[in-house]
């Protein structure tokens, strides 16, 4: 019998996470060259690694505006909706009950995308007060870089975690496909987000 | 399946809420987090000192303004001492390092917020190293510092430069200072922010009247004292 596949992420959902994920490794990669010392030697250039690291910033941002404004809103409505309501099975689930049946997004999917969208409004607003810091004592506050810093720190825990469910973990990596192609395995899904009804 | 079962009665709106929750404190820690850091950071010494070095950042950036960090060369490093001297002159590394000893303790604090505390220096103080080129003429009011880094350059004047915990610095930490620190010497003035302690040092002017620092044209202040310049 014939493997069934259904459809998990739309093309605007997959290539906002593309988007995002994208950008994140590049600002990750460039942020790290000005932070660590002995990559900042190793690497030096630094002001154009500070071009890599706004223009890719402000990259970014025009393209999430881009995928949104171009995309199909309305189900990115739908599925922010989805993302915002934990309801009992949810809340029981993360308290590591991980039996209790979950919609398309599982409860930890669902806190993950909220503290991601939390994170990226952070590094955006910090990145920026950064920036004109340099230009403007109005915009220099001496916790901007503390918070830049530890959003990173945080981040990179999450990447991490994400990296392993997505790549490793046996269970849960099938979901990688749902991100690329944008179709699951009929019987994954049904095992996985028995709640869900494509 | 529990597709039949109607749950939507009892959802709750966690997303948003952790969305918006992370975001404000977020925001607000623009206000106490440094406060908060030091708190911890000296709750967390105690514990990082056990742990292996490399571990927890040292907490230094290093920031630059040109393409590579200058190269230092023992026998062909020089540094000249020029200006409202009496007896301008030409340093080697050696005939540097054969001038009076300092060593100091001090904290350090850079303008973007970040601070490395208990930094052990050695070098020379400015009145010894203007001895050596016969001592500063009687209108000389300013020591300006040309980087080997170009175009970074900044100043101090004769009096913020003898002040008792200034120097020109050749070690850290007990060995000779690192290339990102500004081998072979650099300025260090712990009560103004990093900008005003140059690295790559390979030239002082002594001169009657500053001119606006690299960082200076760039619109920060000439004085730069800690918790009391650039907005602070």
């Amino acid at each position: 019998m014939a493997t069934e596949y259904v459809r998990r992420f739309s093309r605007t959902e997959r290539t906002l996470h593309w988007v995002h994920a994208s950008a994140f490794f590049v600002l990750l990669g460039s942020g790290l060259v000005l932070y660590v010392p002995k990559l900042s030697e190793l690497v030096g250039r630094r002001p154009f690694m500070k071009d890599v690291h706004v223009y890719t910033a402000l990259a970014w941002l025009a393209a999430i505006v881009l995928v949104v404004a171009v995309g199909d809103r309305r189900g990115l409505a739908r599925t922010l909706r989805e993302l915002d309501r934990f309801d009992e099975d949810d809340r029981v689930w993360l308290r590591r009950r991980w039996t209790r049946p979950q919609g398309r997004f599982n409860a930890g999917q669902k806190l993950n995308a909220a503290l991601t969208a939390a994170f990226a409004v952070l590094f955006a607003v910090s990145g920026g007060l950064l920036w004109l810091g340099e230009r403007d004592t109005r915009f220099r506050f001496a916790s901007t870089v503390l918070l830049h810093d530890g959003l990173m720190y945080v981040s990179l825990v999450l990447l991490v975690g994400h990296l392993y469910l997505a790549l490793i973990y046996p269970a849960t990596r099938h979901a990688l496909r749902g991100m690329t192609l944008g179709t699951v395995r009929r019987d994954w899904a049904e095992e996985h987000h028995a709640k869900w009804q494509p | 399946m529990d597709a039949g079962r109607d749950t939507r009665g009892d959802e709750r709106t966690y997303g948003r809420r952790a969305f918006l929750g992370v975001t404000l404190v977020g925001l607000s820690s623009l206000f106490w987090g440094k406060s908060a850091w030091n708190a911890f950071s000296g709750v967390a010494s105690g514990v990082s000192s056990a742990l292996p070095p490399g571990l927890i950042p040292s907490g230094w950036r290093i920031y630059t303004v040109a393409d590579t960090m200058p190269t230092f060369h023992p026998a062909t490093w020089r540094l000249r001492i020029d200006g409202l001297v009496e007896r301008p002159r030409t340093l080697t590394y050696e005939e540097l390092r054969s001038l009076p000893r300092a060593e100091q303790i001090s904290n350090f604090h850079c303008v973007t917020g970040w601070s490395v505390d208990h930094v052990h220096w050695g070098g020379v103080r400015f009145r010894d190293l203007l001895a050596s080129a016969g001592g500063a003429k009687p209108n000389a009011r300013v020591l300006t510092f040309v980087s080997a880094e170009k175009p970074y350059v900044d100043s101090l004047t004769l009096r913020q430069a003898e002040l008792h915990d200034v120097m020109l610095a050749y070690e850290m930490d007990g060995k000779p200072l690192p290339r990102e620190h500004g081998a072979p010497v650099r300025v260090v003035i712990p009560d103004m922010y990093g900008y005003k302690n140059v690295k790559w040092v390979e030239r002082i002017v002594v001169g009657d009247t500053a001119s606006p620092g690299y960082w200076e044209q760039r619109g920060y202040d000439v004085d730069a004292w800690v918790g009391r310049s650039n907005g602070y």
